[in-house]
């Protein structure tokens, strides 16, 4: 099946963003990560497990009438760091936009380590955590040093 | 090098060369030499949690080296309680001091502090963190009884959970190929991150309950206080405290040079009459606290300390 056929599952849409190249399966916590899940007044539109040849099976996100933000791209660097973002506009494609996972994240997700210093909602300063692994993914808190795997960091979240 | 926040702050041979600088300045510690190092250097002291020895070394080691001391004093008397952020009270004494040692009931608040200052932040203890300049007067007392830290069995013993000074400990002593016994009730266990962390440095641990008999081959055992105010629940205290009670009993059938350490204050988990006995060797740690802060002052201030200190030092 070729790459066209897998995005023509779902009806182009006129406005919005594509997610593409998302790790097979992974198109659930994509959304959570998001902030999409559940309770979004937008059509959403989802196809997983679908052949890709760069990645074997993929899934594809499609999010009408909302184009991601910065903040969104960090949080989705988290969990699909290779996907293709793409803005479509009037059905044709206005933007193509990159995702990077860098060595640190900053005020994309919170510890939640319940005596570490950024619980304190006050302080001024950013949460920050350093990647420590890719695969699979850890970070830390660049503060108290806590681990959190991928699942946590969907829940923590900012 | 801007402060020392963690154990990961200082290379082995940085670790090695400061307790090399602490030796040469055992005089000056002893109070038999007057070298004025740190002369017109101001260290602020900001003390959020209770301290003894962090916080009278630190001032002790500033003094000897001709240095000056500010102190935050009680919180409950500071703008802490004003509700101040420790982010607003790190930019003023920056701006008072040369150098800071800081204490907070927070883990990660010396980072934290550290992010915010432009003078360096020596941490002396973050909640349930670290407490590296702990770490190196422990080094230092090792090396004293020891000649060595490489390949020494250590056991370390109490609340291995909360403890920071175990945490930073443990850190360290697996840099130098130590073998890591850790010896502690079931509810105080060294957290699975610290242990995981240690194995993947390649850290040779054994755990247990059974202190006593992992002392036979032990060159270090290092006691620590189970920390009542850590815990939460009164229950989990009173099912954990006087877990172990070291007494001369226990030390028939140990090593001739192990030595007992402790980072005080005890309860009692170490027996007075084990005080006159050769192993012990956690009062001479406390004065360590000196020489080795005096060290890490003049490190991150960028004084040398110098190859021959009694040429370089007057009589008091």
């Amino acid at each position: 099946m070729s790459n066209e056929q897998s995005m023509r599952r779902v009806t182009a849409i006129r406005n919005g963003t594509v997610i593409d190249h998302v790790p097979s399966g992974q198109a659930l916590r994509v959304l959570e990560m998001l902030g999409i899940a559940g309770e979004t007044s937008v059509p959403v539109s989802l196809v997983m497990n679908v052949p890709s040849k760069k990645l074997g099976s993929k899934d594809i996100i499609k999010v009408e009438d909302r184009e991601l933000t910065q903040g969104e791209l960090d949080r989705l660097a988290l969990v699909a760091p290779e996907a293709h973002v793409a803005i479509i506009r009037a059905y044709v494609v206005a933007e193509k936009l990159s995702i990077n996972l860098g060595e640190e994240v900053v005020n994309v997700v919170r510890c939640t380590f319940s005596n570490c210093i950024t619980t304190n909602a006050r302080e001024p300063q950013p949460h920050r955590l350093r990647v420590v692994s890719r695969d699979p993914l850890h970070l830390r808190c660049h503060y108290c040093g806590r681990p959190q795997d991928l699942d946590e960091l969907v829940k923590n979240a900012l | 090098m801007t402060g020392l926040i963690t154990m990961d702050d200082l290379t082995n041979e940085e670790i090695l060369s400061i307790l090399d600088d602490a030796e040469r300045l055992l005089p000056v510690a002893r109070g038999e030499l007057y070298l004025p190092l740190l002369r017109g250097r101001i260290l602020g002291n900001l003390f959020f949690e209770p301290s003894t020895r962090t916080r009278m070394s630190f001032e002790t080691a500033m003094k000897r080296l001709g240095g000056d001391v500010v102190n935050l004093g009680d919180v409950k008397t500071s703008s802490v309680v004003k509700g101040e952020t420790l982010f607003d009270t790190i930019q003023m004494v920056d701006g008072y001091t040369d150098i800071i040692a800081m204490r907070h009931p927070r883990q990660g608040a010396a980072q934290y502090a550290q992010d915010a200052a432009s003078v360096p932040i020596l941490n002396g203890g973050d909640g349930a963190g670290h407490h590296p300049t702990q770490t190196m007067l422990d080094l230092f007392t090792i090396r004293q009884a020891h000649g060595r830290l490489d390949g020494l069995k250590v056991v370390l013993a109490g609340d291995l959970r909360y403890g920071r000074t175990v945490h930073s400990l443990s850190h360290a002593l697996t840099r130098f190929g130590c073998e890591l016994t850790f010896a502690s009730p079931d509810l105080l266990r060294m957290p699975v991150e610290i242990v995981s962390d240690l194995r993947e440095n390649g850290a040779t641990v054994t755990e247990t309950e059974d202190l006593y008999g992992s002392m036979s081959d032990a060159d270090v055992v290092y006691m620590t206080r189970i920390q009542k105010e850590r815990f939460a629940d009164e229950d989990e205290y009173a099912r954990c405290a006087g877990a172990y009670k070291l007494d001369s009993r226990h030390l028939d059938n140990v090593k001739g040079d192990m030595i007992i350490m402790h980072p005080l204050p005890r309860v009692d988990e170490i027996h007075p009459a084990v005080d006159s006995s050769r192993h012990a060797r956690y009062f001479e740690q406390a004065f360590n606290g000196v020489v080795a802060r005096m060290a890490l002052l003049c490190r991150l201030l960028g004084v040398t300390v110098p190859a021959d200190v009694s040429a370089e030092g007057g009589v008091l």
